[in-house]
C-alpha cells in the first residue's frame, strides 16, 4: 500500500536536514586556515606527479559486468522463492533449468580465467 | 496522558501502515537518535573490546574508564580544520559522504524491532534493505573519485569491487531463507521483514535451525558477506592502513570523516538486523513454542531489567575499585551516578514488566511486549556487534586476490548449492 512508502522520505528528510545542519555549525565553531600545501593531494609526502584520473586494470571491469550478470539473476529467483510451495516441482524443474543455463555460463567463466586476479 | 499517545501505544500495526505520519516521525528521531548513540557506544566499547584483547587498558582518561572518550573525540573532530583538497571536485566531494549515510539510515526503515515496532512495514522490504543497503557503495566510489588523489581511487575500486562481488553470494543466501517462509499452508511466502518474522514464528523455528545444516550453512554465507559488505576486518581491504594509508576516505578530514564512520557503523547495525530478521527470529524470545505458559512470559520479561540491573552493578563495581586517591574523586563521583542512572532505568523496566503482568491485553501489556521485542532484537543485534569486533581482533587481513577467490570460486559456489538443496528438500517435504 502507498502509505507504508511514505516514512522512505521522512526518513530522507531527517537525515538529509540533519547531518548538513551538523556540518554547518562546525563551519561556524571551527578554525580554518587553508594553504597550498595542505591542499595538495596526500601522497606519504612526496609532490603528486599527476593527476588520479587515470586508468587503471580491466579486472575491476570484469568484476563489475560479472556482478550484473548474477545478481538480476538473482533478482529473478526472488518472485520464484516467494511462490516457491505453491509453484512446488514444475516452479523447482523450470527454476534447475534456468540455474543449469546460468551455472554453465558460471563454469566458462572460470575455465576461461576470467575469476584469476592476476 | 492524553488519549492520543495511549492509542499509539496500544497500536496494533506500524505507523506507515496505519498512515501516521507523524507517529512515523517520532519514530524515525527515535531511531535516527537511538542508531547514533548506539554508535558512539560501539566506538567505545570496539576501543576497550580491542584494547582488552591485546592487553592494554585502552582509553582510561577521559571520564571514568574513558567513557567520556567518544564524547570528547566527537568534538575534537567538530573543531578540527575541514580540508578540501585544490585538486578535488568540490560539490562531489561535499556530496559522498550524505550519499553514504543516506544509504545506512535509510534502510531503518523497514528494520522490524517488533510486530508493531517499525517505522514501516513494506510487502517488498527484504529487496528494498539489500538495494539501498548497497546504494552504500556508490558512497565510496564517489568520494573515491572526487578527492582526486591516488590512495582513494584505488581504495574505492578495491572497495566496490569487493562489495559487489559479496552481494552476489549475500542474495542467494538471502533467496534460500525466503524460500522457507513459502513452507506454510497458503504455499506464499512474503518478502516483508515483519512477514518473514511472523513466519518464523508460526513454523516454530528459526530459520538458522530449519532443514538442519541448510539454513545453518545459508546463514554462515551471509554472516561472512556481511563483513565483507561493511569493509570491516578482515576484509578492510579499501581503508588497508599498511598500502593505502586509509583507503577511499584519505582526503577527508573533521566532521567530513566522521560522517563515514557514522555510515560504516549504522550499516553494520542494519546488515545485523537482516541477519536477525532472517535467520534468528528477529524479535523472538528464546523458545517461544517450548516454554510457551504465562509464568515463562513473565520471567522473560524481567530480562530487560535484569541486564541493566547487572550494567549498573559492574559500574557500581568499578566505582569501589576506583584508587582512593583524591584525585580520582570528580571520576569516582560521575561513576557512582552514571550506575544510578542505569540502576533506576533497571528499576523503571522491572515496573513495567510487573505492572504489565497485571494489566491483561490492555495498552499496558503491550507496551510491555513492546519493550521485550525490542529488547531481544536489540540483544542479538548486539550479538553480532560483538561479533565484528572480536573478528577485527582476531584475524589478520586477506590479500585482495585471496578475497576475490574466495567471493567468487568459494562462496558463490556455496551459496548456489545450498539454494538448490533447500529448495529440493523443500519440494519433498511439502
Amino acid at each position: 500500500m502507498p502509505q507504508n512508502y511514505v516514512p522512505i522520505f521522512l526518513f530522507l528528510a531527517v537525515v538529509g536536514i540533519l547531518i548538513p545542519v551538523t556540518l554547518l555549525i562546525a563551519r561556524i565553531i571551527r578554525t580554518q586556515s587553508p594553504n597550498r600545501v595542505k591542499l595538495m593531494p596526500y601522497e606519504c609526502g612526496i609532490d603528486p606527479y599527476d593527476s588520479a584520473r587515470g586508468r587503471y586494470t580491466v579486472r575491476f571491469y570484469i568484476i563489475a559486468i560479472l556482478f550484473v550478470v548474477f545478481d538480476v539473476e538473482t533478482i529473478f529467483l526472488f518472485p520464484w522463492a516467494v511462490k516457491f510451495k505453491a509453484l512446488g516441482r514444475f516452479g523447482l524443474i523450470e527454476m534447475l533449468v534456468f540455474l543449469g543455463i546460468l551455472i554453465v555460463g558460471y563454469v566458462w567463466i572460470w575455465k576461461k580465467g576470467a575469476l584469476e586476479w592476476v | 496522558m492524553p488519549n492520543f499517545i495511549m492509542s499509539y501505544l496500544g497500536s496494533t500495526v506500524t505507523p506507515g501502515e496505519a498512515g501516521n505520519q507523524f507517529w512515523a516521525l517520532i519514530y524515525v528521531l527515535i531511531i535516527f537518535a537511538g542508531v547514533s548513540v548506539a554508535v558512539i557506544c560501539m566506538n567505545w566499547i570496539e576501543r576497550k573490546a580491542l584494547a582488552h584483547f591485546q592487553v592494554r587498558l585502552g582509553p582510561m582518561r577521559v571520564g571514568p574508564h574513558g567513557l567520556l572518550q567518544p564524547i570528547a573525540d566527537a568534538l575534537k573532530l567538530m573543531l578540527k580544520e575541514d580540508i578540501i583538497p585544490s585538486e578535488a571536485d568540490q560539490f562531489v566531494f561535499w556530496v559522498a559522504p550524505l550519499i553514504g549515510l543516506l544509504a545506512a539510515f535509510t534502510v531503518y526503515t523497514v528494520i522490524p524491532f517488533g510486530p508493531s515496532q517499525a517505522v514501516s512495514d513494506m510487502n517488498i522490504g527484504i529487496l528494498f534493505m539489500l538495494g539501498v543497503s548497497s546504494l552504500g557503495v556508490l558512497g565510496i566510489v564517489v568520494a573515491g573519485w572526487a578527492s582526486n588523489s591516488h590512495y582513494p581511487l584505488i581504495g574505492a575500486l578495491r572497495s566496490s569491487a569487493q562489495m559487489v562481488s559479496y552481494e552476489v553470494a549475500m542474495g542467494l543466501a538471502v533467496v534460500s531463507a525466503i524460500l522457507m517462509t513459502s513452507l506454510n499452508a497458503s504455499g506464499t511466502g512474503t518478502l516483508s521483514m515483519i512477514g518473514i518474522v511472523q513466519a518464523q514464528q508460526q513454523q516454530g523455528v528459526w530459520f538458522i535451525f530449519k532443514f538442519f545444516p541448510l539454513g545453518l550453512i545459508a546463514f554462515v554465507i551471509f554472516a561472512i558477506a556481511m563483513v565483507a559488505e561493511t569493509n570491516r576486518a578482515p576484509f578492510d581491504m579499501a581503508e588497508a592502513e599498511s598500502e593505502l594509508t586509509a583507503g577511499y576516505h584519505t582526503e577527508y578530514s573533521g566532521l567530513r570523516w566522521s560522517l563515514f564512520m557514522l555510515a560504516e557503523y549504522a550499516a553494520m547495525i542494519a546488515v545485523s538486523s537482516i541477519a536477525v530478521t532472517l535467520w534468528l527470529g528477529g524479535w523472538m524470545r528464546p523458545f517461544p513454542n517450548l516454554l510457551n505458559a504465562p509464568a515463562w512470559d513473565f520471567i522473560f520479561s524481567l530480562f530487560p531489567g535484569l541486564t541493566f540491573l547487572g550494567l549498573a552493578a559492574i559500574a557500581f563495581v568499578g566505582t569501589a575499585r576506583m584508587p582512593a586517591d583524591s584525585f580520582f574523586k570528580i571520576q569516582r563521583i560521575g561513576l557512582a551516578v552514571f550506575a544510578a542512572l542505569l540502576g533506576f532505568i533497571a528499576l523503571l523496566l522491572l515496573a513495567i514488566a510487573v505492572a504489565g503482568r497485571f494489566a491483561d491485553a490492555s495498552v499496558g501489556a503491550r507496551f510491555r511486549d513492546g519493550i521485550d521485542y525490542i529488547y531481544w532484537f536489540v540483544l542479538k543485534v548486539a550479538v553480532f556487534m560483538y561479533l565484528f569486533i572480536w573478528y577485527r581482533a582476531t584475524w589478520p587481513r586477506y590479500r585482495f586476490d585471496q578475497l576475490m577467490k574466495i567471493g567468487w570460486k568459494v562462496m558463490l559456489p556455496i551459496s548456489l548449492g545450498v539454494l538448490v538443496v533447500t529448495a529440493i528438500v523443500g519440494v519433498i517435504v511439502s
